[in-house]
């Protein structure tokens, strides 16, 4: 602030200054208890709003606290997030590596909707049953007893967004108690449509 | 956390061709970055309606089959009322969370020409059935085939809702746990006032 300017400020009178820092609608006039009644509204209004910001700050703690919590908690058993960041393959990832792979081509096998594999699969792929049924389990069991347990075995569904998927989380799983150490799940973030067939992945209907 | 943080921050935190990184801390610090573009591009980003260029604005692919009430289910019959189309299965999660505002719309748009009808793509007919009894479906439901799959363009993937104007034609497509409000305000505009 100026010298001027200051000046003109300790120049004004106390009303006037009073008047300045008064919030429109809450105070009188200046005058005989003109500065008690100021002082009593500014208190009940301050009150008030420290209350809504209190109230404010709790809810934004709490929403805060339940994100915090949900972004630390284990994902639950059977869900697609269970499956560890480092064993996700993306599309583009498998198709380099069926690409540069010529011995030992990885085991790709569809675990959710039968269905949706007869429409289109990944070529070479086979259904394995859905991961989400105990009768799918078994398939997949069946299917890989006999197999060496370093064989990389490539996991995928798509049936829904990443997040609601019921049958990769319990096939991989399964894979990793029967003693398979080179599993990998393809990470489809929508579905196998959006993620892979739209974007002109290779694919095959049939059986 | 939605589908669209989900793949900006897959690939925020990996490269291709090795798999997706392992980054325990990274995810940690980014917390306050995936809040934001949750809300800031999350929503919008996965749940618009998509029209597939093949289908918009031309004929719906016709099909008959037989509803869970042993009806006869034939898409031409439905001509002259607006058709949400729905392909659903017991194991798609999303398709059960849309499944009770279906039934209110039935109710509360069936006078004004909207017809919803339920396709599953389940592989097992009465796990659908039981879903079908639980949820009270007041729309009719047929189970589907890979053949209707391929006739729509492949469902490869669920939730999938067509929307079918009065004069039998695709209007949009909504794949994914779409906004169900911005499909009401769209098939609301088709029906008769």
């Amino acid at each position: 602030m100026s010298k001027r300017s200051h000046k003109l400020f300790i120049n004004i009178d106390l009303p006037a200054r009073r008047s300045m820092i008064m919030v429109p609608g809450t105070a009188r006039e200046p005058g005989t208890n003109g500065l008690n009644s100021l002082q009593g509204n500014t208190m009940k209004f301050g009150l008030a709003e420290r209350s809504r910001i209190a109230a404010f700050l709790i809810f934004a703690f709490l929403s805060f606290a339940v994100q915090l919590r949900a972004q630390f908690a284990p994902a639950p058993a059977g869900s697609a997030f269970s499956i560890p960041e480092a064993q996700l393959l993306k599309p583009e990832a498998l198709i380099q590596l069926l690409q540069t792979t010529n011995k030992d081509k990885p085991l790709i096998l569809q675990v959710g909707s039968h269905m949706l594999f007869a429409q289109a699969h990944i070529p070479g792929s086979e259904y394995a049953g859905p991961g989400s049924q105990p009768a799918g389990i078994e398939q997949l069991q069946i299917r890989m007893n006999a197999l060496s347990r370093k064989k990389l075995i490539v996991l995928y569904c798509g049936c829904c967004p990443w997040n609601r998927c019921p049958n990769l989380g319990p096939a991989f799983a399964k894979l990793r108690e029967m003693g398979f150490t080179n599993v990998k799940a393809l990470y489809l973030a929508n579905n196998f449509g959006a993620d892979w067939a739209d974007k002109g992945y290779p694919v095959e209907p049939g059986n | 956390m939605n589908q669209a943080t989900n793949e900006a921050w897959r690939r925020g935190v990996s490269g291709i061709p090795k798999a997706i990184g392992n980054a325990p801390c990274i995810l940690r610090r980014s917390f306050a970055v995936k809040l934001l573009l949750g809300l800031c591009v999350g929503v919008s980003a996965a749940q618009s309606p998509v029209a597939t260029t093949s289908f918009l604005h031309k004929q719906a692919p016709q099909f008959v089959r037989t509803d869970f009430e042993n009806r006869k289910l034939d898409l031409r019959a439905y001509r002259g009322k607006v058709v949400l189309l729905d392909f659903w299965a017991t194991w798609c999660a999303s398709c059960q969370i849309e499944m009770p505002r279906f039934v209110a719309w039935q109710s509360q748009y069936g006078p004004r020409g909207l017809q919803i009808i339920g396709i599953s793509m389940d592989d097992d007919p009465a796990l659908a059935r039981k879903l079908y009894k639980k949820m009270k479906l007041n729309y009719p439901v047929a189970m589907g085939d890979e053949r209707l799959g391929q006739l729509y363009g492949g469902v490869l993937g669920l939730p999938l809702t067509y929307l079918i104007d009065s004069q039998g034609n695709v209007q949009a497509r909504f794949r994914g746990e779409a906004d169900l409000n911005s499909i009401e305000e769209k098939f609301k505009t088709l029906l008769r006032p």
